[in-house]
């Protein structure tokens, strides 16, 4: 074997090794690196009260209230699978409204209501111009369909 | 690749190349920007905060682009001994770490009006931010392992190179193997999620950031090269 053969070899071997350490390091980050909770991952894994989290999910449609104190807003947060009371006073973002990704920080009270100290509002990977607005993007097939 | 080893030959060809990869990088980069400014239609959620898309992306892409260029010239001169590998090495560094700081500043300016922050510690943003280190870590053990007469990087160094490249597809994978404020792959393999009439200024900007790009490694390549040549010359003017 050739010395260059001989380093080609090493250097793809110890590339494998890397990547793979990379990989399985990733896989084992895969709940810690988690940016947020979901609701289905608040009720499989159980968050005390009290404790600073962030909860990520979808604003659920026609779930938003405006308490008479004109600050406090009241609204579910659903990722399909389960869904939970949130409740945040203050300004939110202007991308944050129903039907639409939020992540909120925060901590759940007694009642399993989550008080939200802070919101971001958080969209998907869709962008179209305002002309096809109700389009529905299929994830499948890549197509853009008129929503019933 | 080889047939590049000699740096005279790598000069003859890279020195009309420059320009014939600056100019035209640099005309679709202003085309590209300008029809992204003025064309195409604003978004129906972000409205035309969405235009910012124009740089993110091209700054993303050769930010990440651009270490893997150092990781195979790394490789090349790890297993070929290629003599001209360190020295494109370490002409990629500077400006593959100018546009990682580019995308994360663009996207800082973007998240401010949409998610309503500057920054969050969530695994695209912080894979990113980690991308724009290891470059400013090769950069100073490339000036560290840097000795006389010698134009390419520490073997070291390009053990770091290939170390650091695992960065790459994490950076890639993180908004799909961890939840994220970032949003997921707008553009992949099966079609793009941006709708076209949005999309197509993309490509002109992409090109002519990715030529002009090229433009200046080539430009700091013959750069180093021809510091090289000062040194050497120094060195034996010094001896008599």
């Amino acid at each position: 074997m050739k010395a260059k053969h001989q380093r080609l070899v090493l250097a793809l071997v110890a590339l494998a090794a890397i990547i793979g350490a990379g990989l399985l390091a990733a896989s084992a980050l895969k709940d810690e690196a988690a940016y947020f909770y979901a609701p289905a991952d608040v009720k499989t894994k159980g968050v005390e009260p009290g404790r600073a989290i962030r909860l990520g999910g979808m604003v659920v449609k026609g779930s938003l209230r405006r308490a008479a104190d004109g600050v406090t807003i009241r609204f579910n947060v659903t990722d399909g699978k389960a869904t939970v009371p949130a409740t945040f006073s203050g300004i939110a973002p202007d991308l944050f409204k129903e039907g639409s990704g939020v992540v909120a920080e925060g901590a759940f009270d007694r009642q399993g209501i989550f008080v939200a100290t802070n919101l971001l509002a958080k969209h998907d990977e869709r962008y179209m111009p305002r002309e096809l607005e109700g389009m529905q993007y299929n994830e499948a097939t890549h197509e853009m369909k008129v929503e019933k | 690749m080889h047939r590049f080893a000699n740096p005279a030959r790598f000069l003859k060809i890279a020195r009309p190349l420059t320009g014939w990869l600056f100019w035209p990088g640099l005309a679709l980069i202003l085309a590209g920007a300008a029809c992204g400014l003025l064309l195409t239609p604003a978004d129906y959620l972000q409205g035309d905060t969405v235009r910012i898309l124009y740089i993110h992306v091209p700054a993303a892409w050769l930010g990440m682009g651009g270490w893997a260029g150092i990781a195979v010239a790394a490789l090349m001169q790890l297993v070929w001994r290629h003599p001209l590998a360190g020295v494109a090495g370490r002409a990629i560094a500077a400006p593959g770490a100018l546009f990682t700081a580019i995308c994360l500043a663009t996207g800082s300016i973007w998240g401010r009006p949409t998610w309503g922050t500057w920054w969050e510690w969530d695994g695209r943003m912080t894979s990113m931010l980690v991308l724009l280190f290891l470059y400013l870590g090769y950069i100073a053990l490339a000036n560290a392992s840097a000795r006389d007469g010698q134009a390419g990087v520490s073997s070291v160094t390009a053990i770091f190179a290939l170390v650091g490249a695992v960065n790459i597809p994490i950076i890639n994978r993180s908004v799909v193997w961890w939840n994220s404020l970032h949003q997921g792959p707008s553009i992949t393999l099966r079609g793009s999620s941006i709708e076209g009439s949005l999309l197509w200024p993309l490509a002109p900007t992409l090109l002519g950031f990715s030529l002009w790009f090229g433009a200046i490694v080539l430009m700091r390549m013959r750069a180093i090269l021809a510091q090289n040549k000062v040194e050497a010359r120094m060195q034996r003017l010094a001896r008599g």
